[in-house]
């Protein structure tokens, strides 16, 4: 269990953490979601002591990290950056982690065997590449055992086969009554390990919810409807009372209403339909629907020039 | 995992439908979940120490360091030694272990490049964020670090020292020099050594404190050397209280003070070096560690 209270960092001017309070439970994986920059490594430092917090408070277990008498064993962590000495074996390497919080040596080899780098533990990590760099990382994590898991982007740099194990592992840990935390910029990779969900954008909550009430409460589904008569297709839809949206390139796109009905109605006005297809915007799009106003690196492309300022929708659903 | 696993807890099952208040369970509450095989250890320095070990001898930079002060220290004592030997020389009654400063002087260049290595490469290669996870006490972290290194410098030097030493006495027999007495011995050997591997200790601090190796490295080969140059160039006579302060205290002087009793009536004499080193490696592991405590890492 983490839990954060009211956690706030701030680097001079700008606010990377504002007032965080949400946390983490045992037996699921927490997916941390948010875009580049919203606070997310940050965030994690904190839990694990690095950082000090500007205000508020995280605790371990309702322990604060540095007080932990038996670190690695409470909670491993895979951070962003690499964190290995290059001139150093991936053995030496576990093994003085291991030393440190007095770890049996024996659980060095069994760590090693479990990401896949027993071949190499002998090699320099210099010449890692990134995924096997993300492995040892992860091997580090797992080394006490610990009840608690924490990876910042563990899929950057894997191979296809590298994310599916990684997602079978959390998953796993997680079914094991661990706590795993794990944070991602990108929503599908969530929508596929995660049972719930933290997001934030710049620093601030915008969501604490399981998997399955996000999925519900930001995705939108539309019919989408394809006609070679659109103009008569536009008047039957309007005389019914529906309103359709033209996407550009032909095809009509139906919010709130059921594909039968629109099928129905065609039939009983005779019109040919080429396409009638019930659809689930994606995760994504929910995602950076939810943090649009949030993102912080914006590429200058379709910004509407009267964007409203980030965080104010937020506060109107809120309130 | 390969480690055998306990059967799942009982709070296994996913608990979505927890209300959004309820993460604040009343206090003394259980955390539940995972408990694992492994023994839980209460840490303390000792594994710090243990880690900081395995950690210095398994990178090739420290091998490299103590190779060429070795070779430094004992390369040089030898030609010194061949080189006075050769010339038929009246060494005056000065004792010849002070022929062993020359390689000395130099290989404080490499003990100074390994203490600063010690605490400011994992700052560049992102290693200390892994570091103070596995021990959150940042306290204990550099104590261990200056314990190991001071030890290893301590006893790579005192090798090297009395070598050379032995080395000295032996080809010098016979020149007029004269048998260096047991506390000239002591000074010549473990006195210098300790200087030397708390002048490490104190580059070890510093490299803390910079969190660069380069800069710390700099800064450190500067405090040795700059005094003397800019003594060097004090030409007024005004000056000359300070010029002749700079010389005293400057860090080849004192060095030089282990092999032979003062060259100047004022400043340092006697084991009064490794006092000032003493306090100043002090005071430096002072500094880092309260700049440790206060900074992220």
């Amino acid at each position: 269990m983490i839990e954060l209270e009211g956690l706030t960092k701030r680097y001079g001017e700008k606010v990377a953490v504002n007032n965080l309070t949400f946390a983490v439970r045992p037996g699921i994986v927490t997916g941390f979601l948010g875009p580049n920059g919203a606070g997310k490594s940050t965030t994690m430092r904190m839990i694990l002591g690095l950082d000090r917090p500007t205000a508020g408070d995280v605790r371990i277990d309702g322990t604060h990290y540095d007080r932990l008498k038996d670190p690695l064993t409470s909670i491993g962590a895979l951070l962003e950056a690499k964190g290995v000495h290059p001139g150093r074996s991936a053995y030496h390497h576990l093994l003085c982690l291991a030393q440190s919080n007095g770890i049996p040596a024996r659980r060095v080899h069994e760590v090693l065997d479990t990401v896949g780098l027993s071949a190499v533990a002998r090699k320099k990590a210099k010449g890692f590449s990134l995924g096997m760099g993300q492995r040892l990382g992860i091997a580090a994590a797992l080394l006490g055992d610990p009840r608690i898991l924490m990876f910042d982007e563990p899929v950057n740099g894997l191979d296809p086969e590298g994310i599916h194990w990684i997602r079978t592992l959390m998953k796993s840990l997680a079914a094991q009554g661990r706590t795993v935390f794990v944070s991602s910029h990108l929503m599908s990779e969530m929508a596929l390990t995660a049972d719930h969900l933290v997001v934030i954008g710049q620093g601030r909550l915008l969501a604490d919810t399981s998997m399955a009430e996000f999925i519900q409460r930001n995705s939108r589904s539309y019919v989408r409807v394809r006609s070679p008569e659109r103009e008569r297709l536009l008047d039957v839809l309007h005389g019914a009372g529906i309103t359709a949206v033209e996407n550009g390139n032909g095809t009509l796109e139906v919010d709130g209403s059921k594909a039968e009905h629109i099928g129905e109605l065609a039939a009983r006005h005779q019109l040919v339909l080429h396409e009638l297809s019930p659809q689930q915007a994606s995760l994504e799009e929910a995602f950076m629907r939810l943090t649009a106003e949030s993102v912080e690196y914006h590429a200058h492309s379709d910004t509407p020039a009267s964007a409203e300022r980030w965080g104010d929708g937020w506060k109107e659903g809120r309130a | 995992m390969s480690t055998p696993q306990p059967p799942m807890p009982q709070t296994a099952a996913p608990d979505r439908q927890a209300a959004p208040g309820a993460p604040y369970s009343a206090p003394g509450a259980a955390y539940p979940g995972y408990t694992s095989p492994i023994p839980v250890v209460r840490t303390h320095l000792g594994h710090a120490i243990a880690s900081e070990w395995t950690k210095i001898k398994s990178v090739r930079s420290t091998m490299w360091t103590l190779g060429v002060f070795a070779l430094l220290v004992l390369g040089i004592g030898l030609l010194t030694g061949l080189v006075v030997e050769s010339s038929d020389p009246d060494l005056g009654g000065e004792s010849p272990l002070s022929l062993g400063f020359f390689g000395l002087l130099l290989g404080a260049m490499c003990v100074i490049t390994l203490g600063v290595l010690t605490t400011a490469s994992e700052y560049g290669t992102g290693m200390i964020r892994t570091t103070m996870v596995a021990c959150p006490s940042r306290g204990r972290v550099l104590a261990a670090k200056a314990l190991v290194f001071f030890l290893i410098a301590f006893a790579v030097t005192l090798v090297c020292a009395t070598l050379t030493g032995f080395l000295h006495v032996g080809l010098l027999e016979g020149h007029n020099g004269k048998e260096p007495s047991g506390e000239e011995w002591l000074k010549g050997t473990v006195g210098v050594s300790l200087y030397l591997a708390l002048l490490g200790t104190l580059s070890l601090a510093v490299g803390s404190m910079i969190r660069h190796s380069a800069g710390a490295i700099t800064i450190m080969i500067g405090a040795v050397l700059a005094p003397l140059v800019i003594a060097l160039f004090m030409f007024s006579s005004s000056l000359q209280d300070v010029q002749q302060a700079l010389f005293e205290y400057s860090i080849p002087n004192q060095m030089s003070i282990f092999y032979a009793n003062s060259l100047s009536d004022s400043g340092p004499s006697g084991w009064d070096p490794l006092w000032i080193m003493l306090v100043a490696t002090g005071a430096a592991l002072g500094g880092a560690f309260a700049l440790l405590e206060k900074r992220d890492v």
